[in-house]
């Protein structure tokens, strides 16, 4: 066969070349699809041009995720081979595809295994760009000797003279660098990621400005950012000091260096290696630190390096830490004779090895930036370009551009130096508090742009055309234009292609600032990968200083309404800057100027001061004198000894109100205390864990038949029209109430950050950003027109959300919802603990985990290795304390929220009100197909049935357990309770968590019935007999903890839960399995799976269960 | 082009004393450094030999330079300014004619019937350029040299057009400037310390040490970059090898260098063997008897 998709990859013709493979494949039939699958499948395997084998792998991605699932019948579900997900996880994509498509051939297609199809073909599309990556950043000029120097002896770089000589008192000059951030005038679509420029370097072009800044009200003038230290010191180790996360270490053993996340110090050590002073050819060596010091600075001497963020925070979209590593780069480069000026500027040759270390540098911290994120290096305004590769570029034959783009600086003839004052004088920027990993939208940029998706490829091409525009405008020095058309990209071109890039935070400030200042407000534009951090807004000059006013306190506003819905790392600021002129830029201190910053000293100086002074090294006892000389005379320093006594006497106040605060907290939850420590004593002692949650070995787990399932989808058309009559008639009599539970913060969705997910307006339906609750009740209201009445609307809620539910839902008048809308507050409530190490240890070393690409494991590995070193220290199983009280608290499992709504009263309150009520439909606030679907009603009422479960069939996404026979008995499973991991890949069915219970019927199997919920005694009692019948299960779960300027740590810890679906192995529990539409069951569980919700027509489906309520 | 003058500069401060210590030449005969460079100059059929010392120092060379004293003539460079600085002290015994220059400190051991500077100056004879001995050298040791970039002379073996010359760059900077196609990874063309000069070179130095005045600092290495750039230059791989006799240990290595290539070398080979042996196998002296040789080099018994 002639593959269509081949020929599009192939064509040298743009027009073919650009051809979306939606358009082909929404006409196509599933034969011709997996016709050409097998086609791309050959011809991947075949072809020796890079970008050929990527793009055909994404096109496989595509047609197995968005395309193929469409033309398989509801249902067609059918079994991942395990040994194909360890190979997957284990980053041996080949020979997983052997095995699924092995499978695929031997037992049809199914959505199963194109589910497993797609995640292997996105996975090895990735990872075969970064190896390209990786192997461009290795062989750029200038880098490539860096990996062939293994032993200190053939180390060839030596560290300048003019840092050795010291002043008579001892005292060692310094080199410092001081490197201003870069700001992305037009965003370009994300053209900077380096796959894009590397096959399609036309539209590779960014608008960049170095610029110093300072915090408006904080700082007195704008500075540049970011700073580096070095200077050689008598102690051969090396030194390492973050003067902002305060934060120190000494270095003796080589392998520390190459050791990221042991400490807050990866970036320093990443700029260490990156710049050749220990050389990433040197890892595992297993040679001495000391003698490559000495070979650099000569015997019993080392080195220091301090870094210095002058306070900005993270987040801020301006590429703060890639400059920064710049900055660390350009001081080692210097020091060791790499630049040829040790002060002043950069060459431009020097500025573009810096660049390229820099990229090598985040690659080996695992971390990834765009190529013009070292644009601080350069001076002023640059046009920064993607190159075709040309012969003698390392990327020559492989990709048709080059990895690093080339700049062009812009001098006054091109924008003048008004225009720059204008522009200085127009813009206003700020940090709106959000700071959120942009990780997963690049990779999203990267893949719509390999697809060619029709909307998003003219997304992409108008976006090209707006920088043209603003480069005019610039030239024309007509600022207001720029703004206007910042602002179309940001509406137009950026959401088209990544619709996520918005969000309700940053468009209610654009939308109030446009009403403030009308006229005046001249344009929006976002900065980096996302807004609601770093964002720039355009005024006429006049109104500027009102402007900034309005937006300092807009931000406030708006961050303390939505403080509960979206993830605020800080709070919002507003910057004063200025152009920065000439690039990054270095001087040496000496003699009496040789200092470090003063925050360095206040770090060094409490354990200098613990140290006996007379076994000091000389040099550094001069440098105290120095350094408290300078405290005596210097006015900027008239502060320092308040902060000096501060750090050595440190204030206990705050940590005994927090403490006092978590105490009182948990008093006024009801909290459990002996529970807890029962709980506490048992995860102590070994008795619970993350192992002890497994069934013991000998459970017989098997799948189930197909008559233990019913299918949704199977009724004849007569029973399924009689079915969703019965339904109906139901809902008419008013039989049914809905329960969404939202008692849970959704840890897994924005990893850890504390906010409620229930309000998230994560999504745009209609030109509004939606929350999961709207979404919810516009299901209730639509159901309710149809049946002509409308549904009570139960949300389960606990200590975390419970007031920030009522106040957004009261404040936002319920989303107008006409029925009734009951809270059912939580009554259980959980103190999280310190892990113990063994249960970290399974849940990373003995359970499959994803391994991540090369460098990016090992970091992970380190930081693991560190995470577990906390725990040991923080004291293992003790009670977790040191965070915001809120934070400390868990909610305690979803097998609580439906027993709450007999012990609070709601259930006995809604049937006082409602007799008739008799089903509840209950389901999680992220299963945003589930509706009470008459159809679906229906069936469960013709079972007669204490239960029902709908279950999907699985993808290879869907970890968490399933539907299985367990010894013969029919129930749910959770996967932590799987005695073997492979035997959840032998069960066809995953849970929903949508369920539907007779209330009679479930009061019966508590002992109740509907009058004693009026008997609280009894009702508890109940309860916990219920509870006692159902296992407690430990989890370990990432809590974030804030500090600093943005900065945000992630904590594993320990936690306890009860799930509802254990409630199936009851057996008394009579319980109908329902196998119901991928749509209808789908969960949200990260936020990186929207984009494929959004075009796998999940979104679609759901929105046509809506009916929206007035704004 | 005829060569017939050469320039042995000896005046650095660090190496003043180095031609004048004495070794045992391939030919078995001990003698100063200085005569065994001289040697190596009137090998290649250059007679008129310019020395450049340090002020005071002539004395000492004229005896190191023993018979060939009265060939040599000895040029005082006034101030330290630089290695470059040295050369241009000669401008006047150069005059607008090509020279061969050597470094003081440094002795060549070609392995074949061939002397280095003989074979350098054949070069430049053919080509009519200046051309500078190099060697393919690992880049961990750039920092002790000048380093040219450049291309092969197509179907010329060992010969290379010099397009860039660094003095002493880092391994970063060679890698964009000075790789050489054909080499090994992390190798690059590193100055022999023995080369052919043009009256360019001098017109060259002439500005530059102008320029640097009393800083002085001028290097080789940057005239000749510039030289690339406006006459025919050209390096020469030498098959040979060169002893640094100014680094730790560099009289020693020179020696034993100078003994493997000479006349008894089989005696040399064997006492060093011994030596070894003895050292870091602990095995018995030799019992007297056993030795099939005359007392060694050095007047020990056997």
């Amino acid at each position: 066969m002639r593959s269509e998709l081949v020929k599009i990859i192939t064509s040298r013709d743009p027009d073919i070349r650009d051809l979306s493979l939606d358009a082909f494949c929404r006409s196509a039939s599933q034969a011709t699809l997996l016709a050409e699958c097998a086609e791309l499948e050959r011809f991947r395997r075949s072809s020796t041009n890079l970008y050929e084998r990527v793009r055909a792998l994404f096109f496989l991605y595509s047609i197995h995720r968005f395309h193929l699932p469409r033309k398989y019948g509801a249902g067609e579900g059918s079994l991942i081979p395990y040994d194909g997900y360890v190979f997957l996880l284990h980053r041996r994509f080949e020979e997983a595809l052997g095995l699924f498509l092995a499978m695929q051939e031997r037992n049809g297609p199914s959505d199963g295994i194109s589910s497993a199809l797609a995640q292997t073909y996105h996975q090895l599309g990735f990872q075969t760009l970064a190896d390209q990556v990786r192997r461009s950043v290795r062989s750029e000029k200038g880098n490539q000797w860096m990996f062939r120097v293994g032993h200190p002896m053939d180390h060839p770089l030596r560290v300048r003279d003019d840092l050795l000589e010291r002043t008579a008192e001892g005292l060692y000059p310094i080199l410092r660098e001081r490197t201003p951030v870069r700001m992305d005038m037009s965003h370009s679509a994300w053209s900077d990621i380096f796959f894009l420029g590397m096959d399609f370097p036309e539209g590779a072009r960014v608008m960049n400005v170095s610029i110093d800044l300072a915090v408006r009200g904080r700082d007195q003038a704008p500075c540049p950012p970011v700073e580096a230290y070095f200077r050689v010191i008598d102690e051969p180790v090396l030194r390492l000091a973050s003067v902002d996360l305060e934060a120190t270490v000494e270095i003796s053993d080589l392998a520390e260096v190459f050791d990221f996340a042991r400490d807050y110090l990866g970036l320093l050590k990443a700029a260490v290696i990156a710049a050749g002073i220990v050389p990433p050819g040197m890892e595992g060596c297993g040679r001495r630190l000391k003698d490559l010091l000495e070979k650099l600075v000569g015997p019993g001497r080392g080195i220091e390096i301090v870094s210095r963020v002058n306070g900005i925070p993270k987040g801020s979209r301006l590429a703060v830490s890639t400059s920064l590593l710049a900055c660390l780069i350009a001081v080692c480069m210097r020091a060791t004779g790499q630049a040829k000026s040790l002060t002043g500027t950069l060459a431009e040759e020097e500025r573009r090895l810096t660049a390229a270390r820099a990229v090598l540098g985040e690659w080996l911290g695992g971390s990834g930036g765009g190529w013009q994120d070292s644009g601080g290096v350069w001076p002023g305004m640059k046009l920064i370009t993607g190159v075709l590769a040309g012969e003698g570029d390392p990327e020559f034959g492989i990709s048709r551009g080059r990895l690093l783009p080339s700049h062009r600086i812009f001098g006054p003839d091109r924008i003048s130096a008004e225009t720059r004052r204008k522009l200085h004088d127009s813009l206003v920027l700020v940090h709106g508090g959000m700071a959120q990993d942009v990780g997963p939208i690049l990779e999203m940029v990267t893949e719509k742009y390999l697809l060619r998706s029709e909307a998003e490829w003219r997304g992409r091409k108008k976006a090209c055309q707006i920088l043209d525009e603003v480069l005019d405008r610039l030239h024309e020095g007509n600022v207001r234009g720029i703004g206007d058309a910042t602002t179309r990209n940001f509406f137009g071109p950026i959401q088209a292609i990544i619709p996520w890039a918005t969000n309700l935070y940053t468009e209610m400030i654009i939308d109030r600032t446009r009403k403030e200042f009308d006229g005046d407000f001249w344009g929006f534009w976002m900065l980096g990968g996302m807004s609601g951090g770093g964002m720039g807004f355009i005024f006429d000059p006049a109104v500027k200083p009102a402007a900034q006013e309005f937006l300092h306190e807009t931000m406030h506003a708006t961050k303390q309404w939505l403080g509960d819905a979206l993830p605020f790392a800080m709070e919002p600021v507003i910057y004063d800057f200025a152009i920065n002129d000439r690039g990054t830029r270095a001087s040496l201190l000496e003699g009496d100027a040789a200092l470090m910053p003063a925050g360095y000293y206040t770090l060094h100086l409490p354990a200098l001061l613990r140290a006996n002074f007379r076994d000091l090294m000389p040099s550094r006892r001069a440098e105290l004198d120095r350094f408290g000389e300078d405290c005596r005379t210097r006015p900027e320093l008239a502060g320092m000894v308040q902060t000096l006594f501060d750090r050595i006497m440190p204030r206990s106040e705050d940590r005994t109100d927090e403490e006092r605060s978590l105490a009182a907290l948990l008093d006024e939850l009801g909290f459990d205390r002996i529970q807890h420590e029962q709980i506490r004593s048992d995860l102590r002692g070994g008795r619970i864990g993350l192992a002890q949650n497994r069934y013991p070995a000998s459970t017989v787990i098997e799948d189930v038949a197909d008559d233990d399932v019913r299918h949704l989808a199977d009724a004849s058309g007569t029973s399924r029209k009689a079915a969703r009559e019965l339904g109906l008639q139901s809902l008419r009599n008013g039989e049914v109430a809905v329960v969404t539970l939202a008692a849970g913060v959704g840890s897994r969705w924005t990893q850890g950050a504390g906010v409620v997910k229930a309000l998230h307006p994560f999504c745009k339906f209609e030109g509004r950003h939606r929350s999961f609750l709207e979404m919810h009740l516009a299901k209730s209201r639509r159901t309710g027109t149809m049946c002509g009445n409308w549904l009570p609307h139960i949300i389960t809620t606990s200590y975390l959300t419970h007031d920030p539910i009522r106040a957004f839902l009261a404040d936002r008048k319920e989303y107008g919802y006409p029925g009734e809308l009951i809270y059912s507050p939580g009554r259980a409530v959980g103190l999280r603990l310190v892990p113990m190490a063994r249960d970290l240890r399974f849940a990373w070393e003995e359970t499959a985990t994803q391994l991540l690409d090369e460098q990016a494991q090992k970091v992970r590995d380190s930081l693991q290795a560190a995470l577990i070193g906390w725990a040991q220290q923080m004291g293992e199983g003790t009670d977790y304390t040191d965070n915001v009280p809120l934070q400390c608290l868990h909610p305690v499992g979803h097998w609580y929220e439906i027993p709450n709504l007999l012990r609070n009263g709601v259930l006995s309150d809604l049937l006082a009100k409602r007799p008739r009520l008799e089903y509840l439909l209950i389901h999680n606030i992220d299963t945003l197909g589930a509706d009470a679907d008459p159809a679906v009603l229906g069936s469960f009422i013709e079972s007669g049935k204490t239960m029902m479960v709908e279950v999907i069939t699985r993808r290879v996404e869907d970890r968490g357990g399933g539907l299985a026979r367990v010894d013969g008995h029919l129930q749910l499973i959770e996967g932590m309770a799987l005695p073997r991991e492979e035997d959840e890949f032998r069960l066809s069915y995953y849970n929903s968590n949508t369920m539907w219970i007779a209330i009679d019927k479930l009061l019966g199997l508590f002992g109740l019935v509907r009058a004693d919920l009026a008997r609280p005694d009894k009702v508890a009692a109940a309860v916990r007999a219920a509870a006692a019948q159902v296992p407690t299960y430990i989890t370990i779960k990432d809590v974030k903890k804030r500090w600093g300027h943005g900065q945000e740590d992630i904590f594993p810890v320990a936690q306890f839960e009860k799930l509802w679906g254990d409630m199936t192995a009851l057996r008394g529990m009579d319980t109908l399995f329902l196998v119901v539409p991928r749509m209808r069951g789908q969960q949200l569980k990260e936020q990186a799976q929207l984009d494929g919700w959004f075009r796998d027509g999940s979104a679609e489906h759901v929105e046509s269960l809506c009916e929206w309520g007035a704004p | 082009m005829e060569i017939n003058k050469a320039v042995i500069t000896v005046a650095g401060s660090d190496q003043r004393t180095l031609p004048v210590q004495r070794l045992i030449d391939c030919d078995g005969v001990e003698k100063p450094v200085f005569t065994i460079l001289i040697e190596e100059v009137l090998s290649a059929g250059v007679e008129e030999i310019a020395a450049v010392v340090a002020p005071g120092d002539n004395r000492a060379y004229a005896e190191a330079a023993g018979d060939y004293a009265g060939r040599v003539q000895f040029i005082p460079q006034g101030k330290p300014l630089g290695y470059g600085h040295a050369i241009y002290c000669a401008r006047h015994f150069t005059g607008d004619n090509p020279f061969l220059h050597l470094v003081g400190d440094h002795l060549y051991v070609s392995g074949s019937d061939k002397r280095c500077a003989r074979m350098l100056v054949d070069a430049a004879r053919k080509e009519e350029c200046a051309i500078s001995a190099v060697q393919a050298t690992r880049e961990n040791l750039l920092s002790y040299f000048g380093v040219v970039g450049g291309t092969r002379v197509p179907g010329r073996e060992g010969l290379y057009v010099v397009e860039t010359v660094a003095e002493k760059p880092t391994p970063t900077e060679a890698e964009l400037r000075l790789i050489v196609p054909g080499l090994r990874a992390g190798h690059y063309l590193c100055f022999f310390g023995m080369h052919v000069l043009t009256p360019a070179v001098m017109e060259i130095l002439a500005r530059q040490t102008e320029e640097a005045g009393e800083a002085g600092g001028v290097t080789l290495s940057s005239a000749l970059d510039i030289l690339a750039t406006r006459e025919k230059y050209l390096a020469l791989e030498e098959p040979a090898l060169r002893y640094d006799v100014g680094v730790k240990y560099g009289l020693l290595f020179a020696q034993m260098a100078l003994a493997l290539n000479g006349t008894e070398r089989d005696v040399i080979l064997s006492r060093m063997l011994e030596l070894l042996a003895q050292r870091e196998l602990g095995l018995p002296q030799r019992e007297p008897g056993l030795s099939r040789r005359e007392p060694g080099p050095m007047g020990e018994p056997a």
